[in-house]
Parts: C-alpha cells; structure tokens; sequence
C-alpha cells in the first residue's frame, strides 16, 4: 500500500493519519429485519481479492469520513471520496 | 525409504548420491475420492492422516505454488495449548499431544523443540485473567504455571521490569510449548501423504469448481479438469476467494501478518515470550536468529507482504518489552495472508453443499493446530462427523450466536 493516501480535503497525507475501518457493507438493516438479515449484515464479508471499497477515517486530518476503492492484491488506491456522497438507498 | 540412524550412515558411504526425493511429483489422475485444495500445512495434515488413520488413500492435495509456499513457510513456528475456552482447549491440547509424537509418527526431523511459552501481564488485572486461564488450562489437564516477578528474573533478566507505563509483573508459562521447524513440518506431512498413495500436485491451482445441484462433482484447474467424491478446503488466507467459486460467503476477512527474523545472535532467549501490553512475541531459532511478529496490518490484504508502518509498530513493542534489541539488526521480514473470522476462532465444517468441506478462518494461530487440524478434518472427511474435540468450530455458530470469542476480539485491528 502506498504511504500516501491522496484525502478530498487534505490533498496527498501519510497512510499513519488514516483510521481503517473495513469494507463498506450492505446499508444497516432496519430494526425490524429478520435475522438472516441481520446476520449477513454483521458477519458476513465479500472480502474480494481485487478492488474493495473500504471506509477509511481521516483520524489525524479533518476527521472526514472517506470511501477509498483499494485494490486488495496490489494495495494500489484508485478512488476516494467523502464518505457523505455515497447514497444510502435501501437504508431505512 | 524410512530414514534411521542407519539409511544416514548408509548413504555417508555412498557419498550421498542415493538419496531419493522426498515425495513423487506426479501427474493428476482424472478421478479421485477426496481432493483437498490447499497443499499447505493444513491440506498436507489431512492428507497424511486421511490415508493413515481413515484408510483413504484415492486422494489428491491441489496446491496453486510449490509445497511449502503459503504460510506453512511463511509463520513464527510457536507451538502452544494455552487456551481458555472448553471448546478451544482440547482441540488445541489434541494437536499438543500429536506435536509431541510427531517426528517418531511420520519418520522426519521437524526439530519440536518444547523449550516453553511464556506470557507476560502487567496489571492486577491482568494477572488475575492469566490466573483464570492458568486454572482453565490445567483443569483441562494442561500444564500451565504462574511465574511471579521473581521467577521470572532467573529465566528472562534482559525484560524491562521497570517500564514506566507497563511494569512486568510476572507471567503465565506453559512449559510444554514451544518452536517447531515449519519447513519440515510440511514436508513431513508431504513425504508420509505420499508414501501412503496421496498424489501431491503442485503448480496447480483450481481456478472454478463444478457443481450438479447440490453435489460437487470436480474442479477445474490450471492442469485440467479433475472430478471427485469429495471436496475439501483447506486454503486459510483465501478462503474467501475460492468459496466465491460455490457462491458462498465468508464471516472471513483476509488481512496481511508479517514476521521478522533478526541477526543470527549467541544463545539469549530460551523460550517464546509474549508481550502482555501490546502485540508481540520472540523465540530465538537453533540458527541464532531471533524470529518475532506483531499485530496484523489493519487493511485486507491478499499480498503477502506488509507495510513500513506495522514495522515500526512492531519494532517499537519489541523495544518496550527488551531494549536490549535496539542494537539487534532485522535480516528479513516477510508477509502472509490470515484468515481473519469474525470471533477469532477457527471454522473446520461441511457446508451448504453436500459433499463441499471447509476448513479455514485459522487468523493468525494456524500453524500450532497443523496436526489437529489435519486429523479432525480428515475424521469429518471420512466419517461426516466432526472428531469430538472439533465439535465448536461450525459453520453456524455466528447465526446461532455460539461465537467462540477465546480473546474477544474482531477480524480487525480496530476490534482488538
């Protein structure tokens, strides 16, 4: 993985001011959801050898919530975004 | 050949030109009975004790590199049945039991050096959770021993006892643990696999898996297509990745672990010590070299190789646990894929489809349940029924709220 992570705000900054939280999963199901829902939400992965898309923090910088698109094999970043443009259809 | 004291001087004669290779490279057959995808530690295991406790012998281990290139070559060789819960611990004492008769079982030298494992804690709090799982241990009829500050002074004087923000305070010893050559350890397991019939196939990796309805019938590969009865995963790391080719997803996240190995050095530590207050833990190889590792990186990963930053953090734990390493040189550093489930603990399981076997989700202790690992897979492959110290390890625990959380922590380092 490169040691720069290129943040919408912040331009070019070291990977150590990052956060990673993990893959950027199904919307969070509603309360009510049944189980198999719930259980797919919280336990299961895609975990894809190739492109992921993963919620990064930028803990050390403006604290932005970031979706990076990070190819898992080679570590190589070829996107990232705010957090906040992703859509949440199906959230509810 | 069964290697003894007498085929060595035998072939010192010969000038050792005789020795024969260890195991066939053989092409694969178009059927087998069980094939095993994985030739890793695991895979091998199931594969020697498939043929010689269960009496399959039509099977074929897929292995996608050369034997031995996954983390079988790749981990800190540590060997320990330290565990805590009732349906980790005897699977792990199990594997113990067959680490201790190992070498004499399948005619190789794979150096089980049993030279103990230490864990260190820093806090009352600590302590009284190492009491907990020293009196778990031991109720379980394995040996553990609390050392105080002491004690602990006569085997291990170089620890910093007096660090400002985690003192030693003693630690948790399991004198039956310990380091095992991991090369040897699959090619021991190869070499006895093959000895019984077991075609090891290397270089081939399975790039799709053929299924009618519910039934696996064969896989395809870069060496052709093969059918079977049965189909075994044993490919920890990327479990993921060939469990996509049935359409089954994982509670799994592959992350990337490094090891290090030092300078060789003279004598200096004897047994494997952890560190209580951050992710770190040392033994020291027959070589000299000191063999140590940390924490995973924090990112999915399926290269096998790490980052600067885990480096340093590794480094910097190394240095608050012995100082004395701030003058030992790394000579290499190295990555491997974990399987990383969602409660820490293994999955070894029949699956949605009929005759589809997995094993996998080892995170980063697969290499001490090699043997275990290898003889329950192979009793489930057999007879269909997990072996009685692998009852835990299901598929379905995470659904049925059964977590087997022994430290209760995530697949991520945010979970730790």
């Amino acid at each position: 993985m490169s040691s720069l992570v290129k943040c919408p705000h912040c331009g070019l900054r070291p990977r150590e001011e990052f956060t990673i939280r993990g893959e950027v999963a199904t919307p969070r199901p509603s309360a009510g959801a049944d189980e198999a829902t719930w259980f797919d939400h919280v336990y299961l992965r895609d975990n894809p050898r190739g492109e992921h898309r993963e919620y990064w923090h930028h803990s050390s910088g403006c604290r932005r919530w970031l979706v990076l698109t990070r190819n898992t094999l080679t570590h190589e970043t070829s996107d990232v975004v705010d957090a906040s443009t992703l859509k949440t259809e199906g959230a509810q | 050949m069964r290697y003894s004291a007498l085929s060595l001087l035998g072939n010192a004669f010969s000038k050792n030109k005789n020795w024969k290779p260890a195991w066939r490279n053989p092409d694969p057959k178009p059927n087998y009975d069980v094939i095993i995808i994985g030739g890793g530690g695991h895979g091998l295991a199931t594969a020697y004790y498939l043929s010689k406790v269960f009496g399959v012998r039509n099977v074929a281990v897929l292995e996608k590199g050369y034997l031995g290139s996954g983390n079988i070559g790749r981990n800190t060789t540590i060997i320990r049945s330290n565990y805590l819960l009732e349906g980790n611990n005897p699977f792990y004492e199990f594997s113990m039991k067959l680490w201790e008769g190992l070498e004499q079982d399948f005619n190789f030298n794979a150096m089980v050096s049993q030279r103990g494992v230490i864990n260190l804690f820093h806090s009352d709090a600590q302590r009284d959770a190492y009491t907990r799982r020293g009196n778990a241990m031991r109720l379980h009829g394995v040996d553990a021993e609390l050392l105080n500050r002491d004690q602990l002074r006569e085997k291990l004087p170089f620890l910093d006892y007096e660090n400002a923000r985690f003192p030693i305070m003693g630690g948790l010893m399991q004198a039956r643990g310990g380091t095992v050559r991991h090369d040897a350890v699959a090619w021991g397991f190869a070499r006895g696999a093959d000895q019984n019939g077991v075609d090891i196939i290397q270089n081939c990796e399975v790039t799709g898996i053929d299924r009618d309805g519910d039934q696996i019938t064969g896989v395809q590969t870069t060496r052709g297509a093969i059918t079977c009865n049965k189909l075994a995963m044993a490919v920890a790391g990327s479990s993921s990745h060939v469990a996509k080719m049935v359409d089954m997803r994982l509670p799994i996240e592959s992350h990337a672990l490094q090891a290090f190995v030092s300078e060789g050095l003279k004598p200096f530590i004897d047994t494997v010590v952890t560190f209580g207050a951050g992710h770190f833990y040392v033994s020291q190889s027959d070589k000299g070299g000191l063999v140590f590792g940390g924490d995973i990186e924090g990112y999915n990963s399926y290269a096998q190789r790490g980052n600067l930053a885990c480096v340093e953090h590794v480094a910097e734990a190394g240095m608050a646990m012995i100082p004395a390493l701030s003058r030992v040189r790394i000579l290499r550093s190295w990555g491997g894929i974990m399987d990383m489930s969602m409660d820490g603990s293994p999955i070894m399981d029949r699956t949605h489809l009929a005759n589809l076997y997995f094993n996998g989700g080892w995170c980063y202790g697969g290499f001490k349940a090699t043997p275990a690992s290898g003889y329950c897979f192979a009793h489930l492959l057999a007879t269909d029924t997990p072996h009685e110290t692998a009852t835990a390890f299901r598929m379905d625990r995470f659904a049925r709220g059964y977590l087997l959380d022994e430290k209760g922590v995530g697949a991520q380092a945010n979970l730790h």
